[in-house]
């Protein structure tokens, strides 16, 4: 992992150095047969496809195939999901999975011009609907169901910044309070900017091997249990019900089917909260609660460190920072990490098993990754 | 942002008319129309003009508006079930942010969406207003 920041520095080709050098020192024999890439904005903000070769050329493994993935800001997630594929059916021994983004360039109208990209064009961005104003949207909706105030809300950006704050990694490592967020700009209201993700640069890598393979080049290797994927519609006027995405149920029961365990089994797990009501859908969805319950379950401290599960112990997308199309994979080598024992923020003490879920779009694409120890 | 003469064109049942589709099979009408039923995953469905009348099922202001759009701003994008249930999103137009409220009865109306400059291409879309009569 590269620590997230606004890297004005580096570029694709410096933060994946970066990440994969961190990455080689963890594994005894580092030949990956080929790469897959997890991004979303190389195309519309460089002006860059065939994101591979240049990844490939970062690292020194040119000659080696691969592709990018995209699934907006669940790249990485589903990186991860095709890597796994191109190792669980036999065609490669070792494959790299990237997670890169680069955010920090342009003007952040640029930047979330980019990211509205994510949403149905035809139907809601050509509106002037941005991508905020569509989780808010969710937001105000989620608060009128469930009878939520907007400073119940509030918990979740104040404990993800706690949190961030241990995490060398993080990209905002600043505590903030309760009246933080209540007096931080209103984007689109009810959403404040101490509810959004920071906008950031990053790179993470995590090498996938074939289970003897992974025996033989680390002495604490972690299994991939269960992958799961999902989607809902692109649009959110035709989905049944805007606040139980079908994206993170159909994932969720894929995932847990194939581990063989249930929401209960979980130690930890990094869950995408690019907005505080994300967080909400996700814990739910994940059937860490029930549907409307995420929020007085916060309120009452669960989901804390050393609860079960301990959830977004790096800062969550909201501290930790969300590169997009990077941030799937930052989560998936957190948990490994966490369930190694090595994470260098805060830890979640003994576990067995982790779980990551990644999410591009108004939960529109979904993947949720199980690890076990 | 691009837009090409041709994709306004084929995009106006929808952004002009309030054009859904209803599906042949299992009868559910919805919005934005599809070439395929969502719910049932039929292929064979119809196009159907939807009602022009609703209400709010939710909404936001947003503050921090896309280029293009700043001359809006505050922009007001909200859900909308129509009279026979399906569900529309969609700006509203000629109300005050303070006097929207989930429940408010709406009526689509048609209106200016976006202007490639002041000689190029103009995209025409419904908008929603508080309901007059």
């Amino acid at each position: 992992m590269a620590k997230i920041d606004r890297h004005y520095d580096k570029g694709f080709q410096e933060l994946v150095h970066m990440a994969v050098k961190n990455l080689v020192n963890d594994v005894k024999l580092f030949s990956p047969e080929a790469i897959v890439v997890g991004n979303m904005m190389s195309s519309s903000l460089f002006q860059q496809d065939s994101l591979a070769a240049l990844v490939a050329d970062a690292v020194g493994l040119r000659g080696r195939g691969g592709f990018k993935v995209e699934a907006a800001c669940g790249s990485g997630g589903h990186a991860i999901a095709a890597g796994y594929a191109l190792v669980a059916s036999g065609l490669y021994n070792q494959v790299l999975v990237v997670g890169v983004e680069k955010m920090s360039d342009y003007p952040t109208a640029t930047t979330t011009a980019a990211l509205a990209q994510a949403a149905d064009f035809e139907h809601e961005a050509i509106y002037g609907a941005s991508f905020v104003a569509l989780n808010a949207l969710v937001m105000r909706l989620y608060m009128h169901r469930y009878e939520a105030k907007r400073e119940d809300l509030a918990i979740w950006p104040v404990r993800m910044h706690e949190y961030g704050s241990q995490n060398p990694y993080a990209q905002l490592r600043n505590r903030i309070t309760i009246e933080d967020v209540l007096k931080s700009a209103v984007i689109a209201d009810p959403i404040r900017l101490m509810d959004s993700s920071p906008i950031g640069d990053g790179a993470a890598a995590i090498l996938l091997a074939s289970e003897d393979v992974a025996r033989k080049i680390s002495d604490t290797p972690i299994q991939i249990a269960g992958v799961g994927m999902g989607s809902d519609g692109l649009d959110l006027a035709s989905r049944e019900d805007l606040l139980n995405p079908m994206s993170i149920r159909m994932a969720a029961e894929k995932a847990y089917k194939m581990a063989g365990v249930g929401p209960r089994d979980i130690d930890v797990a990094e869950i995408h909260d690019a907005f505080t009501i994300t967080a909400l859908l996700s814990i739910e969805g994940l059937g860490f609660a029930g549907l409307g319950e995420s929020w007085k379950l916060i309120k009452d401290g669960r989901f804390a460190a050393g609860d079960k599960p301990s959830i977004n112990l790096s800062g969550g997308l909201k501290a930790r920072g969300h590169p997009v199309g990077a941030t799937g994979v930052y989560q998936v080598a957190e948990i490994a990490m966490q369930l190694r024992g090595d994470f260098p923020g805060v830890k979640v003490g003994k576990a067995e098993y982790g779980l990551a879920m990644n999410t591009g779009g108004v939960a529109t694409l979904t993947t949720v990754t199980i690890l076990k120890r | 942002m691009r837009m090409s003469p041709a994709r306004v064109w084929r995009e106006r049942g929808a952004r002009y008319r309030l054009e859904g589709s209803k599906c042949k099979r299992c009868g559910r009408v919805f919005y934005p129309p599809k070439p395929a039923c969502p719910y049932c995953g039929s292929l064979e469905v119809e196009k159907v003009e939807l009602p022009k009348r609703g209400k709010i099922i939710s909404y936001t202001i947003e503050y921090t508006v896309p280029e293009g759009y700043r001359h809006l701003a505050p922009l007001i994008i909200a859900l909308i079930e129509l009279e026979n249930g399906v569900k529309v999103l969609a700006p509203l137009t000629d109300v005050k942010p303070d006097e929207v409220y989930i429940g408010m009865p709406v009526e689509a109306t048609l209106r200016r969406v976006w202007e490639e400059s002041d000689e190029g291409l103009i995209v025409y879309g419904i908008k929603f207003t508080p309901t007059t009569s």
